[in-house]
């Protein structure tokens, strides 16, 4: 058989190189995050950099693992996947060990395995299945709800854990959905209701003193002006039909968003989770509290400068300023030792990756390659721009991992599945008719 | 749909964009990070040097630093453990020891608090041994301040912890440094403090030491305070302490042929370990409270009229301006009588000669001398000046500047003063008659006071009275009166005389030519004071003594006698009179009726 002789030369190389540079990277710094001069032996698995190298190896067992596997079993058994990974999900909620509050983990012996991390690359096959399916289009509303089932069952089971930064990860396949012909309304939509929301949050806590102890709040003061600029619009455009009708459906759908805020923000989100945000937009300086991570992360990444202090010569991670600095917050190690030139240059080899496997979906003949494509780069893309926003102070503090570079074992083989799932569907695109 | 994959592809790329400027912005951009990172990592510790320590002449310990212990915690540390066998061994009370351990867990739980101040050495011993059973609790070695002669509080001073005025004034201080606040401690507070060292360390999130900064490129080493020779005589100083035990007043001795100070006593006055340490404070407050006012360093800060010892001067004066021979005599029927004008004296044989009117301290004699100096010249304003530039020269009137802060220059009124006082011209040599005996508005300080005798004892000049003498005291100079040796002469022969068989004959000691001259001191505010300066051998001058006993009434009565004592104790080192002695210790002014 043809692909049996040729399924190194058909890999995606590219692909594979920068995965391997980014895994080698992130076990660098892993190594500079922990080192002492106690422990130097590289090959010391008490030590964080000793285990990761572990991890590395079985990473690339599991890998060659997938490539041997024939490519029509992720196709078949996408659904069998996405469900045990969901009975996985509950077992975890009842029977998991608990870890700072959240039931995420499984552990046997010395190994622990987070099944939130596997759920992800299962939902992603799930989805690519069903959209790839006969007579599914994405324009029809059943579509958007089963698709929709499928993406928020695991999300809302970790959220059950509770793991709030794992649960918004699934908000990635939006991306998927968009490419698949997702109407570019509901983004537009989703980004004004964001931005009205962030911008009741700034003025909440503003008041407007009247006459008569009369005191209209933030909230109330921006449904009044809006209030005004929609009669305003509805006089200057009242040649135009409906205009009144739209202007007033808009105001009401405008004003439940802005009244609702001060619900969620005290009823659903947690206080810990509130005080982030309000430090992101600035509302509120602790430097000791919400504020230290985020400060204190900033503080080392700006120190590296330029071209970085040098390879294990950082001061702020080293002497542990930096809270997570081997999983959530290796970024700062990066930005600490080798700079703006380091760093940039690592964003950039991530940016050539989402790019790179974007190229290799859409060369696809197949729909669910392509699908099951844009599912890997929507949830690498979004691990990235979160973990990363949030060490530079542009994104709250969420803890994710920081792919391919952060310490675990369950994250890395869990991208590294998700990876070279698409680089084997990929390596066989040609034998799909 | 073939848009879209450019339109999330640049989405992806752009937001890769915006990160790599705002890296741009915080690491290469803006500074604030890199500072922030410093201040992270970088403490200064600083080591303390050791303060000098202090010897008097004969090289006897007066101050040293006694090592203390703080014992520290940092709760964070701490484990479950034996709470009553660790608290009889520092004897804390079970209830200040939660007090204290909660508000230092509220403090800081990683950061050491320090738990109990200045251990004491034994209590430190019995901890030491056990203290590895208790993690979580250290001892900080420091040093305190000991006075092993409790003795000579005025004069060494204390110190204690600078405070923010200090540190705004004077930019070397730091929070937690020392500094004297008084006497030799503040005085030679340069030479005796030493240079604190500063050592720059990197230090982890948890203020754990994790190495030299640059390897120590920067740190500097503490150097050690100098030590300090005094010309005080401890024993001497000790001695003239106990006689002058419940008594107000002042003892200054002086070696004349140096300016040496030999002892420099006030009363009431304090031990000086009891302005040590953690009970400073609160010992402070005390004795500020008192209203025998212990702080006051009476020998350089009272300036009390001289009374009938400054005849010394008045007669060496008219000897100078040739209005006074040895054979002068006045007449003295009981006072000195012009006019309406009378002055009291006591009674005695009349008409006398110079030597005698010292011998028994005649007011009428010294009233005719005064004012035949000031009558001299032409117009009363002018003979003033020249007596007042005579009294000047015996350092009268302004700062000897002695090596000790505080010191008030006492007062010697002026022509203007007068001037203004009487109005210009209408005054003369009578109005201001009481001048001649030492009373009126004269004031001089116990320490002017032991200078004149040191200037009659060296016929005419004195040293700047100095404390210290191992070079760091570059300001002693030789000062002259003008006046001519032989008149000393004359007037050390009648002060002979007053001791063998004068007013002062209770200062007598067999063998030792003691010359002395008596006071009594008008005091309006009840019994008058009692005062005495002496010199001793006569021809050999090697101590001059002024003793000042606050309503001591006669100055034979108290001051002559312990006069004649530290004389005696200075030169002999034996007391040959053990009554008179315990007469003088036991003698209590203060609280009459106590004893």
């Amino acid at each position: 058989m043809r692909n049996r002789h040729n399924i190194f030369q058909l890999l995606d190389w590219t692909t594979i190189l920068l995965y391997l540079l980014l895994v080698f990277i992130g076990w660098l710094n892993i190594y500079a995050a922990v080192y002492n001069e106690e422990h130097q032996s590289i090959l010391d698995i008490t030590q964080r950099y000793g285990k990761q190298l572990m991890w590395i190896g079985a990473a690339c067992v599991l890998a060659i693992g997938i490539l041997l596997i024939d490519f029509r079993f992720y196709s078949s058994f996408g659904y069998a996947l996405y469900i045990t990974m969901i009975f996985l999900l509950i077992a975890v909620a009842l029977f998991g060990t608990e870890v700072k509050g959240a039931r995420s983990w499984f552990t046997f012996g010395g190994m622990a395995i987070q099944p939130s991390e596997f759920a992800k690359f299962a939902t992603g096959l799930a989805l690519a299945k069903y959209l790839s399916s006969m007579n599914v289009k994405v324009k029809d509303l059943r579509t958007k709800l089963i698709s929709g089932v499928i993406i928020i069952l695991p999300a809302l089971l970790i959220l059950l854990q509770p793991d709030t930064g794992s649960t918004l990860v699934y908000a990635a396949f939006i991306i998927v959905l968009y490419r698949e012909g997702l109407s570019g309304k509901y983004f537009t939509v989703a980004m004004s209701v964001a931005v009205l929301f962030v911008f009741t949050l700034l003025v909440r806590n503003l008041e407007w003193n009247l006459p008569f102890d009369f005191t209209l709040s933030g909230g109330w003061i921006l449904v009044f002006i809006l209030a005004i600029a929609a009669v305003i619009i509805t006089i200057v455009f009242r040649k135009i039909k409906y205009v009144w009708q739209v202007v007033l459906v808009l105001f009401v759908l405008s004003s439940g968003v802005i009244m609702s805020v001060d619900y969620v923000f005290d009823n659903i989100l947690k206080p810990h989770q509130t005080k982030r945000i309000d430090v992101l937009l600035g509302l509120e300086e602790d430097l000791k509290g919400a504020g230290y991570n985020v400060n204190q992360s900033m503080i080392a990444i700006g120190s590296g400068g330029g071209f970085g202090k040098g390879y294990l010569q950082g001061t702020q991670t080293k002497f542990d300023f930096v809270p997570e600095q081997s999983t959530d917050f290796i970024f700062c190690t990066i930005g600490e030792e080798w700079g703006f030139m380091g760093s940039s240059i690592l964003i950039s080899l991530f940016i050539a990756l989402f790019v790179r496997l974007i190229m290799l979906a859409e060369r696809q003949r197949s729909s669910f390659s392509r699908i099951y494509g844009y599912g890997v780069v929507s949830i690498l893309f979004f691990h990235f721009a979160v973990n990363i926003g949030m060490t530079i102070g542009l994104a709250p503090v969420i803890g994710i991992p920081l792919p391919f570079i952060s310490y675990g074992g369950s994250s890395l083989w869990s991208f590294t599945i998700l990876l070279f799932i698409f680089i084997k569907l990929d390596s066989d695109r040609l034998n799909i008719l | 749909m073939n848009n879209r994959k450019y339109i999330i592809g640049f989405s992806m790329a752009f937001l890769g964009l915006i990160f790599i400027v705002r890296l741009f912005y915080i690491q290469v951009y803006t500074d604030k990070y890199k500072l922030d990172s410093r201040n992270n990592v970088l403490r200064y510790i600083t080591d303390y040097p050791a303060r000098g320590l202090v010897y008097d002449r004969k090289g006897r310990l007066l101050v040293y630093n006694q090592a203390a212990y703080d014992l520290m915690i940092i709760p964070k540390q701490t484990l479950p453990m034996d709470t009553d066998e660790f608290l009889n061994l520092i004897s804390l009370p079970k209830k200040d020891f939660i007090e204290r351990y909660n508000k230092a867990r509220k403090y800081s739980s990683r950061k050491p608090t320090v738990l109990v101040s200045d251990l004491s050495a034994e209590d430190y011993g019995k901890l030491q041994e056990v203290l590895f059973k208790f993690p979580g609790y250290y001892t900080q070695p420091k040093t305190l301040r000991k006075y092993p002669l409790k003795s000579a509080s005025h004069l060494l001073g204390y110190i204690s912890e600078v405070d923010q005025q200090i540190i705004d004034q004077q930019p070397y201080y730091k929070m937690g440094d020392h500094i004297g606040r008084s006497g030799i401690e503040k005085q030679y507070e340069e030479v005796i403090r030493g240079r604190r060292g500063r050592r720059i360390i990197l230090v982890d999130v948890f203020n754990r030491e994790k190495g030299k900064f640059e390897d120590g490129a920067y740190d500097t080493l503490a150097v050690s305070g100098k030590d300090i020779y005094l010309s005080i005589d401890a024993q001497l100083q000790q001695y003239g302490e106990q006689l002058m035990k419940n008594k107000k007043g002042a003892i200054v001795a002086i070696e004349p042929k140096t300016g040496e100070i030999l002892a420099i006593v006030s009363k009431p006055d304090y031990d000086p370990n009891m302005l040590v340490g953690r009970i400073r404070t609160k010992n402070f407050e005390r004795l500020k409270a008192d209203t025998l006012k212990p702080l006051f360093n009476r020998a350089l800060m009272a300036s009390y009229p001289p009374g009938s010892t400054f005849k010394l001067i008045n007669a060496l004066v008219g000897l100078q301006e040739k209005v006074l021979t040895p054979d002068t005599k006045y007449t003295c029927y009981s006072g000195y009588n012009s006019g309406r004008f009378h002055m009291g004296c006591h009674s005695h044989a009349s008409p006398i000669n110079l030597e005698f009117s010292i011998q028994t301290s005649c007011n009428s004699y010294y009233s005719n001398v005064f004012r035949s100096i000031i009558d001299k010249y032409p117009t009363a304003e002018q003979g003033f000046n020249v007596w007042k530039n005579y009294v000047n020269s015996f350092g009268l009137g302004s700062k000897l500047n002695i090596d000790l802060p505080g010191e008030l220059g006492g007062f010697v009124p002026s022509q203007s003063y007068y001037d203004r006082y009487y109005q210009k011209g209408k005054w003369g040599s009578l109005t201001v008659v009481s001048l001649a005996i030492g009373q009126g508005e004269l004031g001089i300080t116990p320490l002017q006071m032991a200078n004149i005798s040191a200037i009659i004892a060296n016929r005419g000049y004195y040293y700047t009275p100095h404390l210290e003498k191992s070079g760091f005291h570059q300001n002693i100079q030789k000062n002259e009166t003008g006046i001519d040796t032989a008149n000393f002469n004359l007037v050390v022969s009648a002060m002979e005389k007053v001791v063998e068989n004068g007013t002062g004959r209770a200062a007598r000691k067999e063998g030792i030519a003691i010359c002395g001259k008596t006071g009594t001191v008008e005091n309006p505010h009840g019994e008058d004071h009692s005062t005495f300066l002496a010199f001793a051998p006569k021809d050999d001058p090697k101590i001059a003594i002024s003793v000042y006993v606050e309503n001591g009434v006669w100055g034979a009565r108290w001051a002559a006698p312990i006069a004649g004592l530290m004389i005696e104790k200075y030169l002999r080192d034996s007391i040959s009179d053990p009554a008179l002695e315990e007469r003088m210790i036991n003698g209590n002014l203060i609280n009459p009726d106590e004893e």
